[in-house]
């Protein structure tokens, strides 16, 4: 588009030839983008590693004025050890995941309903409905953290896993992001099921639902991704250590342990763990929903 | 924004200028096959039914979780309230005032505007940077996608150990790369001239990975045909990225903009729990300034009072974007 003029045919033909195999072509510059990708990675790994192998070393040699990667007394499991005994990471992660799953299902369920009525069905004040939850969007969450604690207060909620869950259901932004693909899903596939005389519900279950995979998948993931890394509401909404999430009961223990530098890295190494774990797993679906569900945000 | 549901499109026929409307009464509601314009009546109440219906439990945790306590936070803002229980009375707009004169309040809120300004730019570039190249086809993209997004995944909390650590003045990783290419030794979480910059640096590790997703998902949805045009027309990899991609990019990098200005306007967790707003407050940002007076200083009116000075600007950023948005896609 930019340079039409120019085309020699030796030119061309290079080109031509460049088509078929397009990842050949310019060996230096490709090398020269290997190795800033190469640089970029690796400083995007280094908090990581620095990480490891500190969690690795002893208290000792963790504190040690002289920094090293290998550590003078070897690398030792220890800090781990004292971290599992403590017992609490794997109770927060219990917490985190049923408190995070718990709001994934409310969440998909309601903004699944309400979305397909804003998608298929004609009902008064539907434009009204629609124009209040668009607008909701721009409400951030630290804005309502007072009055939500004091409603939490007046419902005796506080110090319950019902604090952290209830309040994290709403996604505006969602419901549109679903609303848009049920748009697409043409009508016809519906129409027998109309002439059938088929409820709604049997209709959003039985058709919608199971052509929504995708999306559902992509909403579930990043709502499940924002829940579970949370910080702010559950750590108002929550004192009680048996039900803090893992955000928060972190934060607990940088303070507890202090200068217990291997410790606090071997558990923030566990804390980081599963949800690194479930990325290798399902890489594509996560990078996937991230990407449809991120830029549909608003 | 809501667009393109086939009902509405089918609807656009019979109502196009010119044309006589097909059903004048009214009952032509969008959506409607014309073969139920006959009963329209029974439908009509049944689809009020099924609407509200469906929206009922949305509707229900929208008002109980999001209307009431916006509206609430207003009410309270008029008030005394403390935690404490006392004073519950109306008060006007005293909170108001006193937040205005309060010099603290606009400390916070300048570090807040402080930090969207100088991580927004970085947040998009170098995510545009990263997505650029992993698009020009490197092998192994599943390496480089882990790389730069595995931080996205990670808590808040697991960030600031990693980079409280790594920020930490004498056993720091970071201090120590600089000593040993000479450099001296930097305070950066209590240095109040360095301690933002060490929050922008900890924060574009942590999430520019979402932004380089983006970008990335963007990248690959630009046709093939136009780099073959270009390269067949000679264009080398430089020409082809700013004559191609960059103008192609322009939704998304609009878009990528917008959402990090208004995420960055939140900033709260990493400052909090690497420097809690210190050194002196220099990083302190105005979320943690409404949970500390309401959590800390027990003054919950004043604090909401706070809060939707915060939610104003929060609502005019927004206003301005969508006049901004709305004057490129026109």
């Amino acid at each position: 588009m930019a340079t039409q003029t120019l085309t020699s045919p030796a030119r061309s033909s290079t080109s031509a030839a460049k088509l078929r195999q397009p990842r050949k072509k310019m060996t230096a510059g490709k090398a020269a983008v290997l190795a800033v990708a190469a640089i970029l990675a690796v400083l995007w790994l280094v908090p990581f590693a620095w990480a490891t192998a500190t969690a690795f070393k002893s208290e000792g040699d963790a504190a040690a004025p002289k920094i090293s990667w290998i550590p003078p007394s070897g690398f030792t499991a220890d800090a781990f050890v004292k971290v599992f005994q403590d017992g609490n990471i794997p109770l927060w992660t219990w917490n985190s995941l049923y408190t995070s799953a718990a709001i994934t299902v409310i969440t998909l369920a309601i903004s699944a309903l309400v979305a397909y009525a804003l998608s298929r069905i004609d009902f008064r004040g539907k434009k009204v409905l629609m124009t209040v939850i668009i607008a909701s969007i721009i409400i951030p969450p630290p804005v309502l953290i007072i009055p939500l604690f004091y409603q939490m207060v007046a419902l005796h909620m506080i110090d319950t896993s019902w604090a952290i869950i209830l309040p994290q259901v709403i996604h505006p932004a969602m419901v549109f992001v679903l609303k848009k693909f049920f748009d697409q899903i043409p009508r016809e596939l519906e129409e027998a099921a109309v002439m059938d005389g088929a409820s709604r519900m049997r209709i959003f279950t039985q058709i919608i639902l199971p052509l929504s995979r995708p999306i559902l998948a992509a909403v579930a993931i990043f709502v499940f991704i924002s829940a579970w890394n949370n910080f702010l509401w559950p750590f108002i909404s929550t004192n009680d250590g048996s039900i803090l999430t893992l955000p928060v009961g972190l934060q607990t223990i940088k303070s507890a342990y202090g200068i217990q530098y291997a410790q606090n890295m071997a558990s923030a190494l566990l804390a980081a763990l599963p949800l690194i774990l479930v990325f290798l797993f399902f890489q594509r679906q996560i990078i996937k929903g991230v990407a449809t569900t991120g830029l549909a945000g608003t | 924004m809501s667009s393109l549901a086939t009902s509405e499109s089918a609807e656009q026929a019979p109502s196009l200028p010119g044309q006589p409307r097909r059903n004048p009464s009214r009952n032509n509601q969008p959506g409607k096959s014309p073969s139920s314009t006959a009963q329209s009546s029974p439908r009509r109440t049944r689809d009020n039914l099924n609407g509200w219906g469906f929206a009922a439990p949305f509707l229900a945790f929208f008002l109980v979780f999001l209307v009431w306590p916006l509206l609430y936070g207003l009410y309270m803002s008029l008030t005394g309230k403390s935690l404490t229980g006392a004073n519950d009375s109306l008060i006007g707009l005293a909170n108001y005032a006193e937040a205005l004169a309060d010099a603290d309040m606009w400390h916070s809120l300048g570090n807040t505007l402080y930090f969207t300004v100088i991580s927004t730019v970085p947040l998009v570039l170098v995510a545009l940077v990263m997505a650029g190249l992993v698009n020009v086809g490197l092998p192994a993209q599943w390496l480089w996608r882990l790389s730069y997004f595995a931080p996205y995944l990670l808590a808040s909390t697991v960030v600031s150990l990693f980079f409280s650590w790594m920020y930490n003045p004498q056993l720091g990783l970071i201090n120590d790369a600089l000593a040993k290419i000479g450099l001296p030794k930097v305070g950066w979480l209590n240095d109040p001239n360095v301690a933002m910059w060490a929050i922008v640096i900890a924060t574009l590790w942590w999430t520019v990975g979402f932004n380089f997703l983006l970008y990335l998902a963007a990248m690959q949805n630009i046709p093939a045909q136009h780099y073959e045009a270009a390269s067949l027309d000679g264009a080398g990899a430089w020409r082809q990225f700013f004559s191609i991609t960059l103008p192609q990019l322009t939704p998304t990098t609009v878009m990528i903009v917008l959402l990090q200005i208004l995420a960055s306007l939140k900033i709260f967790d990493q400052v909090y729990q690497m420097t809690a707003g210190g050194p002196s407050g220099s990083t302190r940002p105005v979320v943690e300034y409404i949970f500390e007076t309401g959590f800390t200083g027990y003054r919950l009116g004043y604090s909401a009072a706070i809060s939707y000075i915060f939610f104003g600007l929060i609502v005019a950023v927004s206003v301005m974007q969508f006049f901004i948005t709305r004057r490129r896609s026109a």
